[in-house]
This record gives C-alpha cells, structure tokens and sequence, in this order.
C-alpha cells in the first residue's frame, strides 16, 4: 500500500534525558538526511546501523541537537518500512524543535497509534492483536481530539476562522468565476488574490511567532499554586522554573495578581500559576488577586496546595481545603528547615487521599520529590500519559508551516501570471491546512459558501 | 415477437436525456433493448433551458463522447450557437456550451434512436414494475401490457408524480403539461423505496418580434470551429446570437409586491428547491441589495419564435409574469408565448444506489438522471449513459463499470449522489472535483476513450485514430523533452519577440515552454517538429508541459486515493459488529453500504480513526493472513 512518512516522538515523556524521535516510511532516510549532519549521508550507511551528527535546521543552518541516529531498512523493522530514529539530548524544547524540523522536510505528524497501524497492517503484529490496536486508535484519537480542541479553543481558533474566512470567500469568489463564466461577477484581480493571500499569510506569521515564542507549545497541564500569604508560592514558582520570576518577600499579600509560567516537569509541559494567597482582606488590590486567585483555582488541571510547616493549620486553609479535595491536589509542606508546628498528623488524617510532600524551598529539599509526585498525578489521574498535549501542538504547527507554504505558492502562481484556477489550487490547500487544525475540512462548505455570497442561477 | 409476452434484455423506462442514452447503449452493447415513453413526440425534450454545456456540464458531454453516447453529437448538430467558456482561464475549467435549436435536437436523437439496431422505441406508460423475491424482471404498463426483461432502466425525470404550480393554481402534470406518472410513484413506494420530494422551474417563453433588441446585448457565438464530439469534423454554419439584458428596480418592486402570491412563499410549494437554479422571486428576495440581475434571451431554435427569458424563472401568476417580463428593458411589448412554472416531483434518495446505479432494494433495477435528485439534462444524460452500460453488463454477467473521482466529472457525479446523497436538486459544478486539473474538458478523450472501446462503444475506426494522436502526443512530449535549444541568434530574437529573457545556456524545450510568455508556437519556429501536429495535439503537448507541476501533484494525490480504492469492503458488511467504530460511522456505513474504504472516508461522519479501524479490520479478515 502507498505511504507516506511519518514521524512522531516515541518515548514517552516524563523520562529524563534522552528523546527518541521514529521516523517510517519510503521517505524515512531521505528525510531523516535533510536535516542531519555527519561524517555519512544516512542513505549510504548499512542497515541496523547507529550513527553520531548533528540534527540541523537546513534553513538557518542552526545546530539543534547532538544526537545518535539509527538507520533500519525495511523489511526487518517493527514497521516493516525504512525505520530511522534520532536519539536526541537536549530535552524537551530541543526534541520539539527536531521533530519540527523532520516535519517542514518531508515527514508528516503520525496519527496517534500510526505506527503500530502501520506494524500491523504490513504483517509485523499477529492477527489477535488487531483488537488491540483498534482499542489503541479509537481512545487515542478521542483523546487526541479532545486535548486538541480544547487547546485550539478560544483565541486560536477564533483567530484561524478569521483567516478561513478570508480563504473560503477569496475561493468562492474564484469558483465563481469559473462555474458561472457569464454571471455578472468582477473577474477575480491578481492584485485582490496577492493582498488576501498575503494578509492571510501574515495572520498565519503571528500564530507562527506565538507558537515558536512557545505561547501555543508550551500550553500545558494547568496548574496552580494556592496556599495562604506568605507560604512560601512564590518561592516554590521561582524554584520550579528556575528563575525568578515572581517576587518573594517576607510581607504576607506580597503577590498581587496571577502570575503564568511555562515549564517542563520531566518531559510534560506545566502552565504554572502563582496566585495571590487566599484570605479574607480589606485591600482593593489585594482582593481582586484573591478573586482572581479562586478563578485560577476553579480552571486547573492540578493544584499545588502550599502549606507552612512553622505555621499551625488555619481555619482559612481548611476551608480552601475543604473547597478543593475533590481536585487533583498535591499537600507542598513548605519551609520544612524550620521548627515544625503544623500538625502534619491530622492533616493526613482529614485528608487521606491527597499526596503529602515536603520541601523546602530555602535549602533546595524535597523538590525532586515534589516533581516525581507531579509526574505520578499526572499520569494517573485525569491526564494520561501520553504526549498528546505536545503532539497537538506540534501538528498545528506542523499544519501552520503547510498553510503558510501553500500561500507563498500561491503567490508565485499569481507573479508567474497562471491562470486563476491553478491559483486556486494553492489557496483551497492552505484552506483545508488551517481547516484540519479547527478540525473542520468539510468541502461541501465551499459550495455553501458560493450560493450565500452571490446570487446564481438560470 | 408475441405482442402479449414480449421479452427483452434490458427496458428503459422514459426517454428523456437519462433515457435515450440508456436504451442506446444497451442496444449498441449488444442487448435487446426496449425504451418506453410516455410521449413519442418528446423523445430527448428540453423543458428548461434550450442550452447544453458550460463548466462541469459541458466536461460531462465530452466524456459522454467520449465513452460512445450520444449527445454531444446530436448537439454538434443540432446548435444554434456555440462558445468555449473560460477562454481567460487555465484549461481546466475552459468548457463548451451550445445553444440548441432544441425541436431538431428532439427530431436527431429520435431519429438516432429509431435507426439504432436492438432497439425498440415505444410510447407506453408504465405503471408498475414487475418484481420477485428482490428481483425485477419486466414493467407493467397503464394498458395492462407486461413487458419481460433482465434488467430496468429507469429514467423518469421529473415525471413522477409531477405537479405544477404557477400562482394559485395547481394541477397534476409532468414538464410542459405531460402527463405525470403516479401509479408508477406509488409503486415504487410499496416496494420501499424512500422517496423525497423536488422542486424546479422554468421561465416564460416571449415572442421574439416582440422584443426590441436595440436595447440589449449581443452575445454571438464564436468563430472558431468547436465542437463538443471528438467524431465532429465539419461546423454549423450560421449561428445566431443571443442577447443579454438585465431586471430592473422596478421588476424587483412588482415581485415584491406580489410576494403574497408567488407559491415559493405563500406555502403552495412544498418540494426542496434548489439553490442551483432559483426562482427570479428567490433571488430578489434572498440578495435584496442586488439593483439588478442578469436576463439572457435564447432562440429556442431555428424554425421558432419561441424565445427563453433565462434568468427569469418563475411561478408566479401569469397576469404578474407579464408585469415582471414587461419591466425589462427590450422586453417592454413583449408577448408572453407560454409562461414560466414551478414544478414538484418524487425523487429516489440516491443512497439507495449502488455506484453502479443499480438499487440496492431490488436487483436488476437501475435508476439515472432528475430521478436520482439531479438537475440537468448533461448530469442526467452521464448518468443514463453509466445505468445503460451496466444494465447491459448485468445481462452480460460483466462487472459494473464505476468511474472513479480521478476519471470523470461523471464519477464525481455519481459517487457524491450514492456516497453523501442531495437534499436538492444535484448540479454538477467543478469545485465538486477534487482532482480538477485532471478532469479537463480537453482530454476526455484521453482519459475515457479505451474504457469505451472495452466497453464496446467505440468504433474500432475511432479507436484506432485515438491511439495515434495518443501516440504523437507522447512522441512530441518526449522530444521537447529532450531537445534543447541553443542560445543562437535565431532562438534569442524569438525570445526577445515574446518578451523573455535570453538563454544562456541550451535549454530543453520543455523548459522552455513552461516560462508564460511563450506558447507552442513559438517553440516550432525554435525547433520545428519533425513533421507539423495537429491542432489537438499541439494543445496537448502545450497543456501537459505548462501545467506539469500541477498536475504531477494532483496525480500523487490520486495514487493515494486508489489504494484506498484497492482495499474493498464487501456490500453485507456487518457494520454492527466492528468493535471500535463510532455509533455514528456504524450507522452511517450501513446504510451507505460503501465498496471501498475510499469511498467510505469519503461519507461525511467517518472519521479518519473510523477509517484506520476499517483498515485493521480488513487486515484481521485477510485470508492470506489468516492461513499464515
Ligand atoms: N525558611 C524558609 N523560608 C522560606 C521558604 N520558602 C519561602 N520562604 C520565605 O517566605 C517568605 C514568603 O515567601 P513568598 O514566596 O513570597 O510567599 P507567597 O506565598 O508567595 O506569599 P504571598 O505572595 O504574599 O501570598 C519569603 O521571605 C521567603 O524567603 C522556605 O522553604 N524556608
Ligand atoms: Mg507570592
């Protein structure tokens, strides 16, 4: 069967250190060569060979990753197809940015589960692990869905039907033309086609900034950090993100409104919020952070509750307590250098359930342990282990780069003088690109479009 | 033949466009073919529009010329004016259209029915379909006639039972005041058949000496010599023009004013009509801001003074159709010769279809044309064509022939009426093809001719002279391929003429053609080609070269698509019971009941996922693999 290649992250995330990114298909080595740099062209080298280079971004020539490669020709491979993987180093960002690479030259995002699809489907796996895969496809697809709408929502998505919009009304505009030749219509204007299609072109540049500025990549697991002034949030943000990024004093109220960071916990992306800690205050300032702080609370996916361990336990923390339990929430016992007063005991006792860590941020303890405990709720609870947040993203990107490639084609086609319908083929492309990152590619809606915007017929 | 127990191969039922295209290639296919109407006199009749063409339509002529049916020949002989469309444009979506002199075409394709061996043309109305066990096997008439058969065609456009509707009138009737079919309807109905309702129109025909054209356009047809059949050699002569005038302020005041009685909006209407041919009423209404709309006035023939007010469709009252023709410009003391009217009629779902055109419902049964929820006599008479030949082919134990998406505009035709069915009238337009710059209007010939010579359509003579310009085509692509020109005087003064760039070095031919100032024509006085090419084939050569691109692209796409094809899904699949796919895909595949995973990504709630399930599926059940 006809295939093209593909490409996708193969380790999960979470484990430190190395990335393997799987490359499959007839493309596998010529795509793997565009962007690598060695002492061998990969298409020269043996089979089940390993090889040590350089991952390079062809167009700006920028080293990205030291990395091992290894070449497997088909058939002996778990796809049966020419198989390359790239072992890369530099961590979660650097692994994005390869795989990204690969994409722009030739590979194309694997669906979730393609490669065992692939195994299976050329003979590799046994007939009675067919329901498996089936099982596999339908929950990571779902899943797959699931995460990649509810990043694309709100502004992304608003802003990419904006740039459909101008597409499908430019392309109703020429299909117009062409289907009903004598139809009172302006000819479509090569001058028109090249301002809509740059406009739509600079749209796409600014989603694409946001994305490589890490503004749509980074969106990761919501989680945010609560606790009472003076805890220690701030500090444990700092910490986290190795940074200083909020400001720590030792006056209680000190941050005033929701600070957002972005940070990679082992492998699985985080948008940490420091809040305003909790209370009940009389400063305007100050209440709008705690509104704002509860709002914060009632978005995340995971919730850092901050406690002081010098400090007995308050009846404001056991309210907020009692408010979030039901939550995916971690105990961060803080400030554990100090003489303890709170009683740790009847914390576990009212609330069995939560995971308890201790840390203190001063002397740099316990955060190894307080990020294994992020990693494990993580995968057990609501999220599962996939890298399916990143996998979304990188497919819009991946879909970003295409769209955007498709409108500089049309361009060309327009300064070469084609005819408009070649044009068309060019916008329509760029189209259904930025269609498949709303999850929407419908054709019909073209033809919708067509007969609400003009007035046809016999 | 007894008259009482006559037996044939195959019967169509309805000669329309759909109909006579059926019968004639069942009979040319070598079966005993009998096509029954409900009107001799209106064997192959133009209701509508006296117009046959345009893009898309006109793309479905060629090809039905060029798998051996019938009407682009009748046209080229039959037209009154002729123009190639799109001239400005690339060449995909350049396309013909004729206006036809529509009592001759009627008068030709009768005549090509009657002098057809294996055919007999008969006017009869049926009544009743003669089915066993799922099975049909001959068609009852009104006059109590059985006819016997292996297979039925039917082609009863917009005759099932038909109802026309002009102001507060309504009567029974089929398209200009025919007789409707409704046992015929009904029947269908109690053999379970879905049926939906339609609604179409058409506009009021005016005396052309009471036009004042003075205060029109002219549109004449072109100079050049075209036609729509690659057999055509010799031109018309004497084309007559049409006009072109538009609705005014005024012409929108009285529609407005009249709403409370145009049938559209008083409720009178019930059937779905189309955005593809509106009433004038729809679009005053609908595009409000618009101060005018087009009015095109076409002879309907030579020996007429019938003229067709296109644009101006209609079912209002008659004494405000006056109103409204009369606010036209040139049309001030026009004569109305029959008014415009709004017609319903029953129409099968079309998923009820294989792509074969055969019913899934009952065996043997094939359906084609406004029948199937299409508009237009080109969509109905590609569809009559593919019901014909399959007809014949089930009688011959053959395979059906499906065209696929990447062969023809009537492959995309039938696959969308079968794959996602029409909640309106279907018309076909080129942004329904995907693979546009494949499906051209140029080379219909080339993508469909052997398929019609298998199916035993085309004539060995034709066939043969198709497979020479096949093969200087291929000859002349492979030496501009190769030959180079060289940066000599000659060659650089050419250039510079067209107003391109030097050479610097020698260059292929081919890439030299592919820069946009130069054409074909330059390149033989660069390098001539051994011998001089006919015009069709320079066209060719120029179009497969300046486009390659494009078109290279387009071809990897459908290599794609045809593996999906290749992986075929039995039609009693038990959907149900593939664990993994979504409620709706289950639902959705039953009923559609697709023959390829192509074709199943293709129905709308299949998702790629439900897809890559089917996939693992087909693998699980792989023999091969099994015994493995
Ligand atoms: N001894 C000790 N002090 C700490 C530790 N962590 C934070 N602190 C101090 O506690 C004080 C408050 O820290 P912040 O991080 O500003 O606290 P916060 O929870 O963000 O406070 P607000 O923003 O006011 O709600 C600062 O003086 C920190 O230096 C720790 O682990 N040990
Ligand atoms: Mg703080």
């Amino acid at each position: 069967m006809q295939q093209d290649t593909i490409a996708a992250i193969a380790t999960p995330p979470g484990e430190a250190g190395i990335a393997v990114i799987r490359i499959s298909g007839p493309e596998a080595i010529a795509v793997a060569d565009r962007v690598y740099q060695g002492k061998n062209r990969l298409k020269d080298v043996d089979s089940h060979t390993i090889h040590y280079g350089y991952i390079v971004d062809p167009t700006s020539g920028e080293r990205l990753d030291e990395v091992l490669v290894t070449v497997m020709k088909a058939p002996r491979t778990y796809t049966r197809e020419d198989v390359v993987e790239v072992n890369c180093h530099g961590g979660l960002v650097v692994v994005k940015r390869v795989l990204q690479a690969l994409l722009n030259h030739g590979a194309r995002l694997a669906e979730p589960g393609e490669f065992t699809k692939r195994a299976f489907l050329n003979g590799r796996l046994d007939l009675s692990q067919a329901e498996a895969v089936m099982d596999l496809i339908r929950s990571k697809t779902d899943r797959a869905r699931q995460i990649a709408l509810r990043q694309v929502e709100g502004r992304l998505s608003k802003r990419i039907g904006e740039l459909r919009q101008i597409l499908i009304e430019t392309l109703a505009h020429i299909e117009v033309t062409i289907d009903y030749p004598e139809h009172d219509v302006e000819e479509v204007t090569q001058a028109l086609l090249r301002e809509k299609c740059k406009q739509v072109q600079a749209g796409i540049d600014e989603l694409l900034k946001y994305a490589e500025e890490g503004k749509i990549l980074r969106e990761g697991v919501k989680t945010a950090i609560i606790g009472l002034p003076n805890v220690g949030k701030s500090s444990l943000l700092n910490a986290l993100v190795r940074e200083n990024r909020a400001i720590v004093t030792d006056i209680p109220g000190t941050t005033r409104d929701v600070i957002e960071e972005y940070v990679n916990i082992r492998g699985i992306p985080l948008q940490l919020i420091d809040t305003a800690g909790i209370r009940q205050t009389e400063d305007e300032v100050e209440r709008i952070g705690v509104e704002r702080s509860r709002q914060a609370l009632a978005e995340a996916d995971l919730i850092l509750f901050v406690l002081n361990q010098a400090e007995p336990l308050r009846d404001d923390e056991v309210a907020l307590l009692e408010q979030v339990k039901e939550m995916n929430v971690i105990l961060v016992i803080n400030k554990a250098d100090l003489e303890p007063v709170l009683d740790i005991d009847e914390v576990r006792k009212r609330y069995p359930q939560l995971p308890l860590v201790h840390i203190s941020v001063k002397e740099e303890r316990g955060l190894d342990q307080l990020e294994e405990q992020i990693v494990e709720q993580v995968f057990s609870g609501q999220m599962d282990g996939d890298d399916l947040t990143y996998v979304s993203n990188s497919r819009h990107i991946a879909l970003l780069h295409e769209a955007r490639q498709a409108l500089e084609d049309a361009l060309k086609a327009i300064e070469a003088g084609w005819p408009v319908d070649m044009v068309q083929i060019d916008i329509q492309r760029a189209w259904e690109r930025l269609g498949e990152i709303v999850g929407d590619t419908v054709s019909e809606t073209l033809i919708d479009q067509l007969f609400a915007q003009f007035c046809l017929g016999k | 033949m007894d008259q009482q127990t006559e037996h044939y191969d195959v019967i169509v039922v309805g000669a329309g466009h759909a109909g006579v295209e059926a019968a004639l290639a069942a009979a040319r296919m070598g079966c005993q073919t009998l096509c029954l109407t409900l009107n001799l006199d209106t064997v192959a009749l133009m209701p509508c529009n006296p117009s046959i063409g345009g893009p898309a339509k006109g793309h479905v002529v060629r090809e039905i010329d060029a798998l051996g049916g019938e009407m682009a020949k009748t046209i080229d002989k039959t037209y009154i004016q002729i123009r190639m469309l799109n001239t400005g444009k690339g060449p995909a979506v350049q396309a013909l259209r004729a206006q036809a002199d529509k009592w001759l075409y009627q008068q030709t394709m009768k005549e090509t029915l009657e002098n057809t061996p294996n055919l007999t043309l008969r006017q009869a109305m049926v009544e009743a379909l003669v089915v066993e066990d799922g099975v049909c096997k001959g068609v009852i008439t009104r006059t109590g006639q059985t006819f016997y058969s292996k297979t039925v065609v039917l082609t009863t456009g917009t005759y099932l039972r038909g109802k026309i509707i002009l102001g507060e009138l309504e009567y029974e009737s089929g398209p200009n005041n025919q007789q409707p079919a409704i046992g015929l309807s009904e029947n269908l109905q109690k053999l379970g058949f879905k049926l939906v309702r339609f609604k179409t129109g058409t506009t009021p025909r005016v005396h052309s000496d009471s036009i004042d054209y003075s205060k029109t356009e002219i549109q004449p047809g072109d100079e050049e010599f075209r036609a729509f059949s690659y057999e055509t050699t010799e031109r018309n002569p004497n084309q007559l023009p049409c006009w072109l005038t538009y609705t005014t302020e005024e012409t929108h005041k009285i529609i407005m004013d009249n709403l409370h009685r145009a049938p559209m909006y008083t409720g009178a209407i019930k059937g779905t009509g189309t955005r593809y041919c509106p009433s004038i009423e729809d679009k005053v209404v609908r595009f409000s801001d618009r101060p005018r709309h087009q009015i095109f006035l076409e002879p309907e023939g030579r020996h007429t003074k019938e003229v067709y007010v296109q644009g101006l469709s209609t079912s209002m009252p008659e004494e405000i159709q006056i109103k409204m023709v009369r606010s036209v410009p040139g049309l001030e003391k026009a004569r109305i010769m029959r008014p415009g009217y709004a017609i319903e009629y029953d129409v099968i779902v079309p998923d009820q279809l294989w792509p074969s055109l055969e019913t899934k419902l009952v065996a043997n049964l094939f359906t084609a044309g406004q029948i199937n929820g299409t508009s237009g006599y080109e969509e109905a008479a590609g569809q009559g064509l593919m019901a014909g030949i399959n007809a014949a082919r089930k009688v011959q134990g053959k395979d059906p022939i499906i065209l696929d998406r990447s062969q023809a505009y009537i492959g995309v035709l039938i696959d969308d009426l079968v794959t996602k069915g029409t909640n309106e009238p279907y018309r076909l337009l080129t942004s329904r093809a995907e693979y546009r710059l494949l499906l051209r209007h140029d080379n219909a010939d080339l993508r469909l001719t052997e398929l019609g010579y298998e199916i035993g359509l085309i004539s060995e003579e034709r066939y043969q002279r198709f497979k020479r310009k096949k093969r200087m085509i291929e000859e002349e692509l492979k030496r501009l391929k190769e030959e180079k020109a060289r940066p000599d005087e000659t060659t650089q003064a050419i250039l510079k003429e067209a107003g391109t760039a030097p050479i610097n070095n020698a260059v292929s031919l081919a890439v030299l053609l592919r820069r946009p100032e130069l054409s074909y024509a330059h390149i033989e006085r660069i390098s001539p080609p051994p011998e001089p090419l006919p015009r069709e084939v320079i066209e060719q050569v120029e179009i497969q070269i300046k486009y390659e691109g494009y078109i290279e692209k387009q071809i990897q796409q459908v290599e794609r698509m045809k593996s999906l094809q290749s992986k075929k899904l039995s039609p009693d699949l038990d959907y149900h019971s593939i664990k993994g796919l979504s409620y709706e895909a289950r639902e959705k595949l039953s009923k559609v009941r697709p023959l390829n995973i192509a074709q199943a990504s293709r129905i709308s709630g299949v998702s790629p996922a439900d897809i890559s399930i089917l996939l693992i599926y087909l693998e699980q059940m792989n023999p091969a693999r099994k015994n493995a």
